[in-house]
């Protein structure tokens, strides 16, 4: 079996598989039967300030979206940070940590932007033992109200000045966690850096309403008629965190930086997914949340057999692996022609393909009155929607034309040049480029 | 109980009174609202769905089952009940492995089809049971048309006249509306009283006079119907049937399959029905599996399906086969009756064996029987009838006949199945045909 140790910023687990800060971290009680299940890591649920904790509200905090089958898809809440006392919440933390000293146990932290607060706290959070420090600026909800959590990470001077009295007041490794909810995710990110962060982690949950309850005209969930917008996760929004890792991973200015990558990560595919894409390890919250500690153990299973069968001697081999392969649409090869093949062994006769692709898209697609449905090329764009609604996996496939055969639609002839859209003559910055 | 079951003869109260409950619960209960999510939501929304074509009614089924899917069953009912008007009988009776299921195209991928039947069944449950009849009449035509036979075709074919503004009346023989769907259909796809009380909400339409033991024939005549009406339906089904044709056929013990089963569909107590400890049933069909497999759950020992053909000629459909052979019936093929034994009532059955072509081989065998069901086809009945084909009245178009203002349909009529939804569907378009004649 492939060895999944993890050094991430100098911090050692088993594997990478953390369990992100959220209320399966919220308490020793879970912890310990994280760590049993054979998670490699925690960051623990947010800690506040000393004094009274905050209080959560009585009613519902988690709305959902659900797939087929009723399985979750989509998880929203509007659950603060740690509404337990800080001492409790420190001795567990110490005790733990203590039990397990293999697994990465991180403290996340919010308290109020001056630089005493901070310093307060790590001078507590410190003696716990713990490895590093994640300093949550992604709380989009109720926090971000009281000027923390996302109001803090959607300014990048904050996040630098924080991460910087984080630094100046401890020698813990400092994680900055980013929230989505920002139109450049390279700018906090940055900010951290500038502040001397050791990694970044992200995402954080992002501004969501998951539903609205037609009857009481509320949003869900709902609290005494009225809902506020919580913080959306889950598989759901895997493809906005998959994209904002990478655009930090591919940025030459952050290069280096280094990632823990949440948001969505289920299975062992989407954890290696997102470290293909530049995240040294991921932290998943919901998928513990939705089927319980013991879902790590496919994730190492699966990781193990993937790493095995590329033949990757440890994670490193694959993290960062898929990153210089993001590029922007105008470097992509436009002498790239591909047409839909439908393999009609395998095609069950549906009919999806065919009323995607007449109705909306390239009427690419025939229908025979016994239903085989051909593709045709002189039409056929490529898009792959016809693949996408497909119901069967590998019925519809995109073949590549080879170089020297006429492409029906245009007329031309395919060729294996490399061509990109700087190139082509329709460009009209092509001509001021020469 | 296991004394009840040896006693020799036809007797009555073999089980107990739960195992009667049991044995005769409905065969797939109505689906939950989240069994009927997670059914629904297999389906593929396929374009120029196949499923549609195979259903005889055409009902937009990809459409019904996006609707329970969204949540709205009430809405998914009313597309159902816009093609067929029995969707509520037809989801729980149609043999949907051979019809819509069938050409599900998850059939074909995964040999799992969508649960077309029972999805039905939740949607037109939910609206009946709300007791929403969802369609209304339309200004009154005055014309007043004549059904013949309350079975599924004279229902379809009264409720698509009454919702075009015609006046409809009903005659029927029996002493309650229904025809087989009441007298026929086996027991456990029909519980509840559901036939009555679907045939009730069908008449909220309004506009409809049902006329019981009224008999064309005997208690009126054709021409009489047509001179009283504007147009004649005939939707009379199949009262006679087949004979074995052996000597010794009136024995005591020897009865008709579908006389058995409307006894048991009138009984108000099972336990009042007597069955053999011996029972055979001869024929292939879904009447001779509803018989064989019924006098089973009455408690009957021994029950036998005797076939002249081989199985893959029976008109039951495997899935009934099944149905039989887990109830314990014992289905034998290739063998025909060639003697009837016994002293005044039956003792045994003599077979022979036959080839595929049902040449005999000279081969026999006896099965001991103090109960003979004959199941092997159902005939029509009656003079002064259109002009038949074959043996049943020939139809050109949505049901004409050879008599001008004259239609006919469902299993009286020639060519299409007989099944209840075919019914359907032939009541439904001669009633456009009808009302397409009548208003010009
Ligand atoms: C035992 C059995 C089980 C069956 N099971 C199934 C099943 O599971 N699924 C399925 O799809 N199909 C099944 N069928 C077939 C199905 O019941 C018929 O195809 C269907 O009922 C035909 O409808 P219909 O309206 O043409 O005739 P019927 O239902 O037979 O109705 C005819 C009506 O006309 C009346 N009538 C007859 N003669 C006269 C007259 N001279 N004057 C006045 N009224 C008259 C009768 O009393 C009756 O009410 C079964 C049939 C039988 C016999
Ligand atoms: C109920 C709930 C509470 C959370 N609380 C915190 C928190 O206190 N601190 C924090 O940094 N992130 C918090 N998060 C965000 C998660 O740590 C994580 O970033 C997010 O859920 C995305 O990962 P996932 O898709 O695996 O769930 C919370 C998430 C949930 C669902
Ligand atoms: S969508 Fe796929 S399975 Fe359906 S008709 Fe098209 S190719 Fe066949
Ligand atoms: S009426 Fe019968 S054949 Fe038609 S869709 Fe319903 S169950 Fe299937
Ligand atoms: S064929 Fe099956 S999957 Fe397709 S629309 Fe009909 S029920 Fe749905």
């Amino acid at each position: 079996m492939a060895n999944l140790e993890t050094n991430f910023i100098g911090i050692k687990s088993p594997n990478p598989f953390w369990l992100a800060s959220a209320p399966p971290t919220d308490k020793e009680y879970n912890v310990r039967r994280a760590f049993e299940a054979g998670w490699g890591g925690v960051v623990w649920k947010t800690l506040g300030e000393e004094g009274p904790p905050v209080v959560n509200v009585n009613g519902p905090r988690y709305g959902a979206i659900w797939g087929a089958d009723r399985r979750l898809l989509g998880l929203n809440n509007i659950e603060l940070i740690t509404d337990r006392p800080l001492q409790t919440n420190l001795d567990e933390m110490t005790r733990v940590k203590r039990d397990y000293p293999d697994r990465a146990l991180i403290a996340s932290l919010m308290v109020p932007v001056n630089e005493d607060s901070w310093k307060a706290i790590l001078e507590r959070v410190v003696e716990t033992g713990c490895d590093g420090v994640e300093l949550n600026f992604g709380c989009p909800h109720g926090m971000s109200e009281r000027g923390m959590g996302s109001a803090v990470g959607q300014v990048p001077e904050y996040v630098q000045q924080v991460t910087e009295w984080c630094k100046k007041h401890s020698d813990l490794p400092v994680i900055v966690k980013l929230t989505p909810n920002i139109a450049d995710i390279r700018k906090p990110a940055q900010a951290a850096k500038d502040g001397g962060a050791d990694a970044v982690s992200l995402i954080n949950t992002i501004n969501s309403i998951t539903s609205v309850d037609l009857d009481h005209f509320s949003p869900e969930p709902m609290i005494d008629g009225q809902g506020a917008h919580g913080g959306y996760c889950g598989p759901a929004v895997k493809p906005i965190a998959l994209n904002m890792v990478a655009e930090i991973a591919r940025d030459p200015a952050l290069s280096g930086l280094p990632i823990s990558g949440i948001g969505g990560v289920t299975t062992w595919r989407d954890a290696a997914e997102f470290m293909a894409l530049g995240a040294g390890n991921v932290q998943v919250c919901t998928a513990a949340m939705t089927y319980g500690f013991k879902v790590v153990q496919e994730m190492i299973s699966g990781l193990s057999q993937y790493m095995d069968e590329k033949g990757f001697a440890s994670v490193d081999e694959l993290v960062g692996r898929a990153v210089p392969n993001v590029v922007n649409w105008q470097d992509l090869n436009l002498n790239y022609v591909t047409k839909a093949r439908i393999d009609q062994d395998a095609c069950i006769k549906c009919g999806r393909c065919y009323a995607a692709c007449e109705d909306t898209s390239h009427q690419a697609i025939s229908m025979s009155e016994d239903r085989v449905f051909d593709v045709i090329d002189a039409e056929c764009v490529a898009c792959n929607l016809c693949v996408n609604v497909c119901p069967v996996e590998g019925c519809i496939t995109m073949e590549r034309l080879p170089a020297g055969e006429v492409d029906p639609r245009t007329g031309k002839t395919v060729s294996d040049d490399y061509f990109n859209w700087p190139m082509h003559p329709n460009n009209p910055m092509k001509c001021a480029a020469e | 109980m296991r004394d009840n079951s040896l006693t020799p003869g036809i007797v009555a109260g073999r089980l107990d009174q739960a195992a009667y409950a049991e044995n005769f619960d409905d065969l797939h209960p109505r689906m939950d609202e989240h069994e009927a999510t997670v059914a629904a939501d297999r389906c593929y929304f396929c374009h120029d769905a196949p499923c549609i074509t195979a259903c005889p009614t055409d009902i937009d089924i990809p459409l019904f089952i996006r609707q329970i899917a969204t949540g709205t069953p009430e809405a998914a009912a009313e597309t159902i009940l816009e093609q067929n008007i029995l969707g509520g009988m037809c989801a729980r009776v149609c043999p949907t492995e051979t019809l819509c299921e069938q050409a599900c195209v998850r059939e074909a991928a995964e040999g799992k089809p969508v649960l077309i039947g029972q999805l039905q069944r939740y949607a037109t449950d939910t609206l009946m049971e709300a007791g929403v009849h969802p369609f209304t009449r339309t200004e009154p035509t005055g014309k007043r048309i004549a059904v013949v036979g309350a079975g599924p075709a004279g229902l379809a074919c009264a409720h698509r006249l009454a919702m075009k503004g015609h006046d409809v009346t009903i005659f029927d023989a029996r002493p309650k509306p229904g025809g087989l769907n009441e007298y026929g259909i086996a027991a456990y796809k029909t519980v509840d009283n559901f036939a009555e009380r679907e045939v009730d909400w069908l008449l909220q339409i309004g506009g409809i006079t049902v006329e019981t033991g009224k008999r064309l024939g005997r208690d009126m005549t054709l021409e009489q119907l047509k001179a009283d009406h504007d147009a004649v339906f005939l939707g009379i089904g199949l009262g006679g049937v087949n004979a074995l044709g052996l000597e010794a056929e009136d024995k005591d013990g020897i009865g008709n399959a579908v006389d058995f089963i409307a006894d048991l569909r009138q009984a108000s107590d099972l336990a009042t029905l007597p069955v053999g400890r011996d029972v055979v049933v001869i024929g292939g069909g879904m009447t001779a599996v509803d018989a064989a497999v019924q006098a089973k759950l009455l408690g009957a020992l021994n029950v036998s399906l005797v076939y002249r053909r081989g199985r893959d000629r029976m008109n039951a459909s495997e899935y009934e086969q099944d149905l039989a052979a887990s109830n314990g019936v014992r289905i034998i093929t290739n063998a025909q009756p060639v003697a009837i034994h016994g002293n005044g009532a039956v003792r045994e059955v003599e077979f022979e064996y036959t080839d595929d072509d049902l040449s005999p081989t000279g081969q026999t065998f006896r099965l001991p029987a103090d109960q003979v069901f004959k199941a092997i086809g159902q005939t029509l009945e009656g003079d002064g009838l259109p002009e038949l084909d074959g043996r049943k009245i020939k139809v050109t178009g949505a049901g004409r006949t050879s008599l001008d203002m004259v239609w006919a349909g469902g299993d009286c009529a020639a060519g299409g199945d007989d099944l209840t939804v075919t019914a359907v569907a032939e009541g439904r378009d001669a009633a456009e045909d009808i009302h397409a004649s009548l208003m010009g």
